[in-house]
C-alpha cells in the first residue's frame, strides 16, 4: 500500500496507476484461477465419465478397438452390384433362399409389373412421417404461439399455461409416447407419426412465440386503432410479418424430423429405419450399404432442398443459428 | 367508424388503385396464396391419411387397453381370488403380490360360520379332469363349455353320489370385499351378490353343474357372454371382477405406486418414515451389517421399481450427453479454423473438411448409433460415439460459418501491431466466436440429453433401453412413468444450467 499524498498531483497519478495496475493483475489473476478450476472440473468429469461409459458397457473399449475393423470389413458385400440389386430388388446371382439375398419378395407392385423397390418405399413412408408430423406440428403450434407471446397476450396465467405445455410436449421422451401408441395400435407407422408431431408441436411453438414476441407492434397499433378485434390483429398485424419466419423454422424441423422419423421407426414404429436395424442385426451387408446408401442421399437432398428454399424465403438470415 | 365523412368518389378510387399496384393489383400466386397453401395441405392430408391407412389403424386400435395403461401409470392393481370350489371359502393372493406374502388386508372381510366341504373327490380320470379344463377353457369357447357341460351333466351325479364326501363344519362362510365406498362384493359359496351405486346384482353359482347364474336382469356395468357362462363386473377405475362357478376372481385398483421404497422382502417394508427410522437405530436387524446398510440396499435393489438400475441408466444416458458433446466440441473447434476460407486460404481444405462436416452429419445418429452397437456392444460407448460422430459434423459446420461471418477489423489490429499467425487467432478471432462458440455447444448439450434417451433404445446404452423393455412387456407403465419423471427433472435442470449459461455467455436472456 503506497501513501498517496494528495498535495503532490504528480505522486497521485503514480500512485493511483499503481492501484489500477494492481487490481487489473489481481482481477487477472482471479480469473486465470477460475478457468483452471473450471477447466480441472470438466476434466475430472469427463474422465470420471469415461471411465463409468467403459465400465458400463457390454464390450470394453480397448478390448473392442481391435475388433472394430473386422467389423467394418464384414459390411463390405461379395459383389459391388449387390449393393444397386438391393437397392432396386433386382435378382441376385446369389440367390440362395435365404433372407440375405431375396431381394425381389419385397417389391410393392402398383401397377402390373410395376414395382416401386422396397427400400425406396419405406423411405417414402419415413419421409411422409415426417412430412405429416411436422405439418401437425406447424398447424398447432401456429395456433399456441400467440398464447404463449407476451405482446398479444396479456393474461399472465394463460401465457404460462401455454408456456409449460409446451415445454412439457417438448421434453417429454419421443420414445414413450410412441410405444404407448404402439402397445394401442400395434405395429405401424402412426404411432412415429403421433411421437414425433407431439415434439414438434412444443418445439416449433417455443420458436414460433420467440419470433412473435420480436415482431414490429406498430402495425397491431394502427389496427387496434381501427377496432379490430385480436384475431383480426393477429391475422393481419403479425402473421403477415412472421410468416417468413415460422416456414423457415419449419423448413429446419422437417430436416430435423426426417431423422427422427428414422430413429423412432428403429425401435418398432416402420419405416426405414426398422430395415435398417433388421439388415445390422443380421448381417446383411448389401442391403445394409444399400440402405444407408438411399438414408444419406435423402437426408442431404432433404437438406439441400430446405437450405435453397429457406434462402429463398428469409435470405442468408436463415443460417443465423437459432436455438 | 362514425367518423367517415363521404364516401370516396370513383375517380378517387381508381386513383388509389393505380397509385397502389402492389396492393391491388398483385400476382395470381401472391393474392391466392393462402387459399392455395391450405388446398395444397388439405390435398396432402388426405394422401397421407390413404397412405398410411390412419381411418383404419384408428378404428382397430385397441382403445380400452388404452385407459388401463394409463391407469397403470400411476396406480397398481391387487388381484385376490376367492374360491368357493370345495364349498369353504378360501381367499388367496398371487404370488409376488404387492401386499407381500400372506396379505391380510383390512378390505377383505371374512366371517366364520357353517360350511359343507367336499373333503374327498371321486379319484375317477373323468370327473376330476373335466372341471379343471372347463374352467380354463370354457371363457372364451362356446365348443368347449358344451362339451363339458355334457360330459358333467353326464358324469358328475353318478360321481357325486358314489364318490364324493361331505362334511359340515365350521369354517369361513361368508367374505365381504369393499372395492370403494360405494361397490362391495358380497361372497358366499352358492351366492354371490355385487352392488355397485345405487344397483346390486345377484348372481347363484352352481357349483355341482359349473354355471354361473344371473338372478334377474343384468346390469349395464356387467356381462356373461352366454348363459352359465361367468359373469364380468366392471367397477371403473377401482378395479374389475369376474365372477366364475368356482372362485371370484378380484383385480382392486388403489392409486399410487406400491412399494416404491421397500419391496416385501425388506424388513423395513410396510413402515412409515418414523418407524423406518426407529428400526434403523434400533438394534442390528443382521449381524455384521449397519441398518443403514441394509436400508440402502433395500432401496437400491428394490425387485419391483429396479432403483439402482434406473439410476445407473439415466446417469449413463446423462454422460453420453456430456462426453459425446465435449468430445465433438473439441474435435469441432480446430477443424472449423481449417474450413472456414477467411482463415485457412486453402480451397482444397476447405471444401474437403466442409463435405467432411456434411458427411458426418447426414449420416445419420441413428446409423451410427447402430453401428457403434455392433462395434461396441451394447452401452454407453456407442452412444458417446454416435453423438460425437454426428456433433462433430453438425458443430463443425456452425463453427466454420459464425468464423466465416467474423469482423476481419480485429484481426487486423492484431496483425498490425507485429503479432504472430497463432497470436492472430487467439486475440483477433477466438474473442469474437467463443461466445457462439460456446453457446452451440451448451445448446446441443441440451438437446442431445433429449435424444441420447432415444437412441438408447437401438442399445447404444442409457435409460431409452430400459425404458423401451418396460413398455414391451405392457405390465410396467408406472416403471415407465417413474423413468420419465426422471427424464423430465434431469432435463428441466440441464435446460436451465444451459439456459443460465448461455445468458450469462452472450449477454441477454435466450431461454
Amino acid at each position: 500500500m503506497a501513501s498517496t499524498d494528495l498535495h503532490d498531483p504528480d505522486a497521485y497519478v503514480q500512485n493511483g496507476r499503481y492501484d489500477v495496475d494492481r487490481h487489473w493483475r489481481e482481477l487477472v489473476r482471479q480469473r486465470r484461477l477460475y478457468t483452471a478450476l473450471s477447466l480441472g472440473i470438466l476434466l475430472v468429469a469427463l474422465f470420471a465419465s469415461l471411465w463409468f461409459a467403459n465400465e458400463t458397457n457390454a464390450g470394453k473399449f480397448f478390448d473392442r478397438l481391435p475388433h472394430f475393423f473386422d467389423f467394418v470389413g464384414g459390411m463390405i458385400p461379395r459383389d459391388g452390384w449387390e449393393v444397386w440389386r438391393a437397392l432396386f430388388d433386382l435378382e441376385s446371382p446369389y440367390y440362395d433362399g435365404s433372407f440375405k439375398y431375396d431381394y425381389p419378395d419385397g417389391r410393392v407392385y402398383f401397377w402390373g409389373t410395376w414395382y416401386i423397390p422396397e427400400y425406396i418405399h419405406k423411405m417414402v413412408e419415413t419421409l411422409n412421417i415426417a412430412i405429416l408430423s411436422t405439418l401437425i406440428g406447424f398447424i398447432f403450434g401456429f395456433l399456441l404461439c400467440f398464447l404463449a407471446a407476451t405482446n398479444l397476450t396479456t393474461t399472465r396465467w394463460l401465457r404460462f399455461f401455454v408456456r409449460r405445455f409446451m415445454e412439457f410436449l417438448r421434453a417429454f421422451p419421443e420414445i414413450v409416447i410412441a410405444g404407448f401408441f404402439l402397445a394401442i395400435f400395434s405395429l405401424g407407422p402412426v404411432p412415429a407419426i403421433i411421437a414425433v408431431s407431439i415434439h414438434t408441436i412444443g418445439a416449433l411453438g417455443k420458436m414460433f412465440f420467440e419470433v412473435v414476441e420480436n415482431a414490429d407492434m406498430k402495425p397491431d397499433e394502427g389496427l387496434r386503432a381501427v377496432g379490430a378485434n385480436w384475431t383480426e390483429r393477429v391475422w393481419f398485424g403479425i402473421v403477415p410479418q412472421i410468416m417468413p419466419n415460422f416456414l423457415s423454422y419449419t423448413l429446419l424441423r422437417l430436416e430435423i424430423n426426417v431423422r427422427a422419423s428414422t430413429i423412432i421407426g428403429a425401435v418398432g414404429a416402420g419405416g426405414i429405419g426398422e430395415v435398417l436395424r433388421l439388415s445390422i442385426s443380421r448381417g446383411h451387408e448389401a442391403k445394409t450399404l444399400a440402405i444407408i446408401l438411399l438414408l444419406f442421399v435423402t437426408i442431404v437432398a432433404v437438406d439441400q432442398l430446405s437450405a435453397w428454399l429457406r434462402r429463398k424465403i428469409v435470405g442468408d438470415q436463415a443460417f443465423q443459428f437459432g436455438a | 367508424m362514425t367518423l367517415s365523412a363521404q364516401p370516396l368518389s370513383a375517380a378517387q378510387v381508381d386513383e388509389i388503385i393505380a397509385r397502389q399496384p402492389d396492393v391491388f393489383r398483385r400476382p395470381f400466386h401472391k393474392r391466392f396464396a393462402a387459399p392455395l397453401a391450405v388446398a395444397a395441405v388439405t390435398a396432402y392430408c388426405i394422401y397421407a391419411f390413404w397412405f398410411f391407412s390412419i381411418g383404419q389403424v384408428f378404428a382397430n386400435g385397441n382403445w380400452n387397453i388404452a385407459g388401463t395403461y394409463l391407469a397403470d401409470w400411476v396406480s397398481y392393481e391387487v388381484r385376490p381370488d376367492i374360491e368357493y370350489r370345495d364349498g369353504e371359502i378360501e381367499v388367496t393372493f398371487p404370488r409376488f403380490s404387492p401386499l407381500g406374502e400372506n396379505p391380510d388386508p383390512d378390505w377383505i372381510e371374512t366371517e366364520q360360520g357353517t360350511v359343507t366341504v367336499i373333503i374327498d373327490r371321486p379319484t375317477d380320470n373323468s370327473a376330476s379332469a373335466a372341471p379343471a379344463s372347463g374352467s380354463f377353457m370354457s371363457p372364451n369357447s362356446d365348443a368347449t363349455f358344451t362339451a363339458d357341460d355334457n360330459a358333467l351333466g353326464g358324469a358328475a351325479p353318478v360321481a357325486a353320489e358314489d364318490a364324493v364326501v361331505t362334511e359340515t363344519r365350521l369354517g369361513i362362510a361368508r367374505a365381504l370385499v369393499t372395492i370403494n365406498e360405494r361397490g362391495t362384493i358380497d361372497v358366499t359359496p352358492d351366492r354371490v351378490i355385487v352392488t355397485r351405486y345405487n344397483g346390486s346384482l345377484e348372481v347363484l353359482i352352481d357349483r355341482q353343474n359349473e354355471q354361473v347364474l344371473v338372478e334377474g336382469p343384468l346390469p349395464d356395468w356387467a356381462t356373461q357372454r352366454e348363459p352359465g357362462a361367468k359373469v364380468f363386473v366392471d367397477f371403473g377405475f377401482y378395479g374389475r371382477a369376474e365372477i366364475r362357478h368356482r372362485e371370484v376372481k378380484v383385480n382392486r385398483r388403489f392409486l399410487g405406486w406400491e412399494n416404491f421404497v421397500f419391496d416385501p422382502a425388506s424388513p423395513y417394508w410396510g413402515l412409515g418414515f418414523g418407524e423406518v427410522m426407529g428400526k434403523a437405530f434400533g438394534p442390528p436387524i443382521e449381524e455384521g451389517r449397519s441398518n443403514f446398510g441394509i436400508m440402502w440396499e433395500n432401496i437400491v435393489y428394490n425387485a419391483e421399481w429396479q432403483h439402482g438400475d434406473v439410476w445407473i441408466k439415466l446417469l449413463q444416458t446423462i454422460v453420453m450427453a456430456f462426453v459425446g458433446t465435449l468430445f465433438a466440441v473439441l474435435i469441432a473447434f480446430p477443424l472449423s479454423f481449417a474450413a472456414a476460407r477467411n482463415i485457412t486460404p486453402n480451397r482444397f481444405v476447405n471444401q474437403l473438411l466442409k463435405r467432411f462436416f456434411d458427411f458426418l452429419r447426414s449420416v445419420d445418429m441413428l446409423i451410427w448409433a447402430l453401428f457403434f452397437t455392433r462395434a461396441f456392444g451394447p452401452g454407453p460407448l456407442a452412444g458417446i460415439s454416435a453423438i460425437f460422430f454426428t456433433d462433430t459434423g453438425t458443430l463443425g459446420k456452425l463453427y466454420s460459418e459464425a468464423l466465416e461471418n467474423i469482423d476481419d477489423k480485429q484481426r487486423e489490429g492484431v496483425r498490425s501491431v507485429g503479432a504472430g499467425p497463432a497470436a492472430v487467432q487467439r486475440f483477433g478471432v477466438v474473442p469474437q466466436v467463443l461466445p457462439i462458440f460456446a453457446s452451440q455447444a451448451l445448446y446441443f448439450w441440451e438437446s442431445n440429453t433429449r435424444s441420447a434417451t432415444i437412441i438408447g433404445a437401438v442399445g447404444a446404452g442409457g435409460i431409452g433401453l430400459k425404458l423401451w423393455e418396460a413398455m414391451r412387456t405392457n405390465q410396467d407403465w408406472e416403471n415407465v412413468f417413474y423413468m420419465v419423471i426422471l427424464i423430465l427433472i434431469v432435463v428441466f435442470i440441464f435446460d436451465n444450467i444451459s439456459g443460465a449459461l448461455r445468458a450469462r455467455l452472450i449477454g441477454r436472456h435466450s431461454g
